[in-house]
């Protein structure tokens, strides 16, 4: 039986990250990492791509996973957890292992939409049965604030400096989950950690079916986003809220969106918080605020239409 | 004994792969490796093996998944070549630094620019300082056997490393050779069961495989694999003797041809030691006192013993089939360390060849040899580093 989603029952499960690793307080990421871990019922292993989880929680002789884990290189979480799932078929296969386990990848955003972006693509398609997950706080944090294709338009970061002539990044984000959601795998989900019980079910079902999965989680990240270290579900909240990160999933290719904010916020309300987009909200920008709002108005509405095309369908079906 | 065939290079490697049977492959395409995991697909396909194949999407993922594989507790292979090789460079490094057995094939070929897909050794001596052991091999049947002994060389408890077996692409790789297999069931009973250490399977004993090390303790890290390396030769023998015993053939940490009381000495390894073996016998027939090393194991490198076989010599040419641009053949910079504590030493050559696959011709060991006689007489040399058979 499934732990119930109560925070009472959840609470009880051991933590198998342990506090006393080294990510900055108030960090996204290892929020996110033991709601994953909460999530699973059976024994899971672990591959970690190089960035602020991996260093921060394994600095040797230290380690702060209670789990099986591996750490390779930056590229190839999806690779390396591929090779382990395979060693674990071949054993299974030849009678020397017979407990369920479970494999599951963690990433940042460099590691997975950037320079691991092939391997995830190619460990996909293999059709091994694992779960990536993506920790999206926006750019490579680890080597100091540098963007990546998931930093927002607009952002200030350490290579896409808010300069007198370039006013931060000038590109709009890559829209991973979607490039997830087209290779056709069995599931494929975007969540938050301030929105525990959404990501502990994803996760649940990730993990459930049989083949790959992808989830990519919004990570706050106070050292990059610019912003206090007690913000973190706050800003997140405000993600969803703005639907600047919209929380839906695509189960078998169908997709359905999660929640729908009753009222639709202003994207200003997410990025107002944040110091990575403070330059923007001078005078000689205010063109890019309206950008970004109707970057998030037109990918938002292209969401709904997708949905309601699923809904038209069943519905002459029924 | 085991059946006599006439096979390529590639297929005697596959065939090896097949005895062995690992638990999981990884396979990516590449010229002039390609043939031998194309082979093993089919093997895989027609249930001749039990092994999980992953077909990557880049060698740099096939290194990365053998990683994760053998990490989880099993047997694990893959081959490549050049670019491939050289794709995985990042990788080699985490395969040796977190101490796992895998086995690879590497069919020797050229490194771009330009391309080329012939045979030299730039890929492999590339790798040299990546912490994988190498063995050379001259032709098929030192191929196979090289493969098999791998595995057990690697899976060592005193040494847990990573083997790279090398052999010339195409020269080898693609022509036919007769050569010796032996009965599955040997090869089986060879290898034996793999014994897994600190299995990421072991889920109720979790261990964390890649932790990132400060300068507190990274340096004794890597003192430990430079001690693990010196456990190598001795295991190489052991293997070697146990090997014999099943196959009839005979290997040390290189071949000494000749040797015993030569005054001017070649050294080379893999295929083109074959014909340059001939024309040593040519020159032995006049009265020549020649003779040849081949080197099998290259990491690490046996500088003792080489030393001791090379005591004797007065002149000494190491031919290298890859180039250090603005340095030495990478050959003969460790024949030249190893000579270094040997009181009388012999004056020496580097003389590089074959790259990009030229062909290495008995004439190109006859002028070598020649050299060797004039700077026997003369006692000097007038180029230390040249190239044989390039235009000018
Ligand atoms: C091949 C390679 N290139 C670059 C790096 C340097 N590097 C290490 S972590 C990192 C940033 C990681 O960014 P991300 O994946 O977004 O994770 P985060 O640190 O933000 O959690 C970079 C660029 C590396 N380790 N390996
Ligand atoms: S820099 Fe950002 S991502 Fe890295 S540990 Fe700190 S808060 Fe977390
Ligand atoms: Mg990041």
């Amino acid at each position: 039986m499934a732990t119930p989603l109560r925070l009472k029952e959840l609470s009880k499960k051991e933590e198998l990250l342990t506090g006393g690793h080294r990510l900055c307080a108030g960090c996204g990421a290892p929020i996110i990492i033991r709601q994953v871990l909460m999530a699973a019922e059976v024994p899971v292993v672990a591959a970690n791509a190089t960035g602020c989880l991996e260093v921060s929680t394994t600095i040797y002789p230290y380690t702060a996973w209670r789990i099986p884990w591996i750490h390779t290189a930056f590229e190839n979480a999806a690779a390396t957890i591929s090779g382990v799932e395979s060693m674990y078929r071949a054993l299974k296969k030849k009678g020397k292992i017979d407990r369920k386990i479970k494999f599951i990848a963690f990433g940042g955003d460099g590691g997975t939409y950037d320079i691991g972006f092939q391997s995830l693509s190619g460990a996909m398609e293999r059709g091994h049965d694992i779960v990536y997950i993506c920790y999206d706080n926006g750019a490579y944090m680890n080597t100091g604030i540098q963007r990546s294709s998931a930093t927002p338009l607009g952002a200030n970061t350490t290579t896409s400096p808010a300069g007198r002539v370039i006013p931060g990044k000038v590109q709009p984000r890559k829209n991973l989950t979607k490039i997830m959601a087209a290779h056709g795998i069995p599931y494929v989900a975007q969540s938050t950690p301030a929105h525990w019980r959404d990501l502990i079910t994803k996760v649940r079902k990730a993990l459930e079916v049989d083949g790959p999965a992808f989830i990519n989680v919004l990570a706050h990240c106070n050292r990059g986003w610019r912003t206090s270290t007690n913000t973190t579900i706050q800003d997140t909240k405000l993600a969803v809220e703005t639907c600047f990160w919209p929380l839906y999933e695509y189960e078998n290719g169908k997709l359905r969106i999660n929640y729908k904010p009753k009222e639709k916020k202003p994207v200003v309300e997410f990025l107002k918080t944040q110091g990575r987009f403070k330059h923007l909200f001078s005078p000689e920008n205010e063109h890019l605020l309206k950008e970004i709002q109707e970057y998030v108005d037109r990918e938002w509405e292209a969401l709904l239409r997708e949905e309601g095309m699923w809904r038209e369908g069943s519905e002459e079906k029924e | 004994m085991g059946k006599k065939l006439a096979v390529t290079g590639n297929q005697a490697v596959a065939t090896a792969m097949k005895q062995i049977n690992p638990d999981v492959c990884a396979a990516y395409p590449i010229t002039p490796q390609t043939e031998i995991m194309q082979r093993f697909a089919s093997f895989v396909s027609d249930g001749e093996v039990d092994t999980e194949l992953i077909t990557v999407e880049s060698e740099h993922s096939a290194m990365s998944a053998c990683i994760g594989a053998a990490a989880a507790g099993g047997r694990v292979m893959t081959a490549t070549s050049s670019q491939g090789l050289a794709l995985m460079w990042e990788m080699l490094y985490i395969a040796s630094g977190m101490r796992l057995p895998i086995v690879m094939p590497v069919v020797n070929r050229a490194l771009s620019a330009p391309i080329n897909i012939h045979g030299d050794h730039s890929d492999s001596m590339g790798a040299r300082d990546s912490g994988w052991i190498q063995l050379y091999s001259e032709n098929a049947q030192e191929a196979y056997d090289n493969v098999i002994q791998a595995v057990r060389i690697g899976e060592h408890e005193n040494v847990r490393l990573p083997v790279m077996v090398c052999m010339d692409g195409f020269i080898i790789s693609h022509s036919i050779e007769s050569m010796e297999f032996l009965p599955d069931e040997v090869v089986k009973e060879f290898v034996g069961e793999y014994k897994p250490l600190y299995s990421l399977l072991d889920v109720d004993n979790p261990v964390t495989y890649g932790p990132l090390v400060l300068p507190d303790y990274y340096m004794e890290f890597k003192r430990q694999q430079h001690e693990a390396m010196g456990n190598v030769k001795e295991v190489v023998l052991e293997v070697a003797k146990e090997f014999e015993k099943v196959s009839g053939r005979s290997y040390g940490l290189f071949e000494e041809y000749r040797l015993d009381d030569a005054e001017v000495i070649i050294v080379i390894l893999n295929s083109a030691a074959g014909t340059a073996k001939d024309v040593v016998d040519q020159y032995r027939d006049k009265g020549v006192k020649v003779g040849l090393l081949k080197p099998r194991l290259f990491r690490p490198f046996p500088y003792k013993e080489v030393a001791e076989a090379l005591s004797g010599a007065k002149v000494v040419a190491v031919l290298d089939r890859a180039d250090s641009f603005g340095g030495f053949g990478p050959v003969y910079m460790e024949v030249a360390s190893a000579l270094t504590t040997n009181g009388a030493r012999p004056l020496m050559l580097n003389r590089i060849y074959g790259l990009g696959g030229r062909d290495f011709m008995p004439e190109h060991a006859e002028t070598v040899i020649e050299e060797l006689k004039r700077v026997l007489d003369s006692g000097k040399i007038e180029k230390q580093k040249d190239y044989l058979g390039v235009r000018e």
